[in-house]
């Protein structure tokens, strides 16, 4: 069977999966469309996080980066799984107990003022906007190949999909499907990972196969070593070695574990479970269906990698030190050129690709543009594996980047919905207006992301990763510090959410554009100009600490909250119903 | 001093005991000591700060929350916080 053929089966069969759950799970009151009723065990629900959280950006995107950047990619591995613990101990149990819908809600409450709530969907919508502009990068990505179109009609189509899939069904249909989906896309994530780990090292674990030694190698060389030496051979830097300065590293993990318990679809996930303990262990279920993802996407990346410089420029067998010749480029390669990610320019006219990197003296290097968001879908045709785990990956990929597209656009509408339309502005307004408002807010997001889509402000877990930095900038800090800080008031939240949030926005928008419009940057985008070298992903946390700082000063010189909202922070530091 | 507050501040101390851990897993041996500690390989051709890095901070995220999780539903039944 062709592989185009293969493909639209497999992708049809988990599609028709995916929608017979959602059409079946269809959201009766406006409460099951928010948070499916509060009756998911959390096995379950941290499955469906996981879905919910595993977007296009790890799927898709992150073993690419992996496989270009090496260690310095370690970043998104430690950053968004790291932010789980601080999810699971300082906010998930907390915001449970309280049990609203979402988080401006807790917001708005917490600070008894209706402009922290307006300021909180602001935040949210910023950062969650961000964020689906990743995933549509992303879904044009997987649909232009998997189509083989251009990247922009891929693009179209995917939006198309996000529409008709996320605006149908609320979050049960989404909870339900969600699992189904971390099934599909977990399955497709390591059975090619396992395949190639094989192939290259004879481990079937990836996770142990990225430490061990080449089997066909004659030198009987560990992987990595053997990493390593490639790359520097063709000029480009080690792989296991760190490239970037270390506090830009340091801060860009620290964005996004903050930015991570500070995502509101993500936290929203755990008001869905039954009691406070679950809500506890539910976040530690999520992290066990991502770290599977987390720890096999390393090996993904290295061994990705490998296999293009092999394919490339072979160091064993017949060809061994001989550059690939354009003619005799592999089916792979043509395709993606189809898409216009992938291209190739003879500068030096010898027919033959040379991919090197910069200090390599003795060539230029002719590929000009390898996206890395095409490395984890191109990889197991470039190992040379069976037709249908590579329409498997496809279909992997899709449900990744859908899921979490639909949960954000869930989050999105129900902030304006339920807290910016029903909560403040028409509070008499009826379940059906508030569920149509939310769709047609969902319908706005959706056009806006994809028309930011076509112009990403660079790669798909790149732009995702700014979405966390401003998350992490102005949510995080308010909600930490309404538990656990008693004497943050009103002004002091609003001021901080506000400072932390537009000081992010303007270093991003400073080096990547206003608004994300190209041509639009003050300043070129790479170190140099980077204020102390931080990038301007990572300045997330420079953001949050400059929100934690504004509250609390702020705080302390305006008047204390009042007696109920003391109250009702002791109630929500204690599972039970407080006796006083 | 009262019971509530007791509670309270078991859990403070049992949430900073716990992001200590997680500090050292990812930010010191992932990141700061990571050059020093390349130095040692384990599990075959790992360099063990690139092995923090990438594998070892997430196993210990995970374990770190299920024992979080573990010790403060002990907490809760001994301060009798815990819902029904």
């Amino acid at each position: 069977m062709s592989l185009q053929l293969m493909t639209y089966l497999v992708v049809g069969a988990t599609f028709a999966l995916y929608i017979f759950i959602a059409v079946k799970a269809r959201a009766a009151t406006t409460g099951e469309f928010y948070v499916a009723g509060k009756g998911v065990h959390p096995v379950l629900n941290g499955m469906a996080t996981g879905a919910d959280w595993m977007s296009a950006a790890s799927f898709i995107s992150m073993a690419g980066l992996i496989a270009f950047k090496g260690y310095d990619a370690s970043v998104f591995l430690m950053g968004w799984t790291g932010g789980y613990c601080l999810l699971a101990m300082l906010l998930a149990p907390y915001l449970r107990k309280y049990g609203k819908f979402t988080v401006p809600e807790f917001i708005g409450d917490r600070y008894y003022s209706n402009i922290a709530r307006v300021v909180a969907v602001i935040c949210l919508i910023t950062a969650s906007l961000t964020y689906v502009i990743g995933q549509m990068k992303g879904i044009g990505v997987a649909f232009s190949r998997f189509l083989e179109l251009p990247f922009e009609m891929g693009l179209l189509v995917g939006m198309i999909i996000v529409f008709i899939y996320a605006v149908l069904g609320g979050m049960k249909g989404v909870t339900y499907t969600q699992i189904a989906q971390y099934c599909v896309l977990i399955f497709a994530y390591t059975v090619p990972a396992i395949f190639i780990s094989l192939q290259l090292t004879g481990t079937a674990l990836p996770q142990l196969g990225l430490g061990a030694h080449m089997g066909g190698d004659p030198n009987n060389m560990f992987l990595l070593d053997k990493m390593d030496k490639t790359l520097v051979d063709l000029g480009f830097g080690a792989y296991t070695i760190q490239k970037g300065s270390t506090l830009n590293i340091f801060l860009y993990t620290l964005s996004l574990m903050i930015g991570t318990a500070g995502l509101p679809h993500v936290i929203t996930r755990f008001f869905t479970v039954p009691k406070v303990k679950d809500a506890r262990s539910s976040v530690g279920w999520s992290l066990v269906f991502i770290a599977i993802l987390y720890t096999t996407a390393p090996a993904v990346g290295a061994m990705a990698r490998l296999n293009l410089m092999e394919t490339i420029h072979p160091t064993t067998g017949p060809n061994a030190g001989q550059w690939l010749k354009y003619d005799e480029r592999p089916t792979w390669f043509k395709n993606w050129e189809k898409t216009g990610l992938l291209k190739f320019e003879d500068k030096n006219g010898d027919g033959r690709i040379q991919y090197v990197g910069k200090a390599n003296k003795e060539f230029q290097n002719e590929m000009v543009k390898v996206d890395r968001d095409i490395m984890v879908l191109a990889n197991p045709e470039i190992a040379k594996l069976p037709n249908w785990v590579i329409a498997l990956v496809a279909a992997g990929g899709i449900a990744a980047a859908l899921s979490t597209a639909a949960g954000l656009l869930l989050a999105i509408a129900s902030s304006i919905s339920h807290d910016l339309l029903k909560g403040i502005i028409a509070p008499n307004m009826s379940d059906k207006g508030e569920l149509l408002a939310s769709r047609i807010a969902m319908t706005g997001a959706i056009c806006v992301a994809g028309y930011f889509g076509l112009h990403p402000p660079g790669f798909a877990a790149q732009v995702v990763a700014l979405a966390f930095g401003l998350a992490a900038s102005s949510i995080f800090p308010a909600l930490m510090m309404g538990i656990f800080v008693k004497r943050v008031n009103n002004i002091g939240a609003v001021l901080g959410m506000l400072s932390g949030l537009g000081i992010t926005l303007v270093y991003i928008f400073w080096f990547k554009g206003w608004f994300f419009i190209p041509g639009t940057a003050m300043a070129p985008n790479n170190p140099a100009h980077w204020f102390l070298g931080i990038s301007p992903e990572a300045f997330g946390a420079v953001g949050a600490l400059l929100n934690f700082v504004v509250a609390y000063v702020i705080s302390g010189i305006t008047p204390a909250p009042p007696e109920h909202i003391q109250h009702l922070v002791e109630d929500i530091r204690v599972p039970g119903v407080v006796r006083r | 001093m009262s019971e509530k507050t007791e509670y309270w501040r078991a859990n403070i101390r049992l949430v900073m005991g716990c992001l200590v851990v997680w500090f050292i897993v990812s930010y010191v041996c992932g990141i700061f000591l990571a050059p020093a500690l390349n130095h040692i390989r384990i599990l075959g051709g790992y360099p063990l700060g690139f092995w923090f890095a990438q594998q070892g901070s997430i196993y210990a995220f995970v374990v770190l929350i299920f024992f979080y999780a573990w010790r403060m539903n002990q907490l809760d039944r001994k301060f009798g916080v815990q819902e029904d």
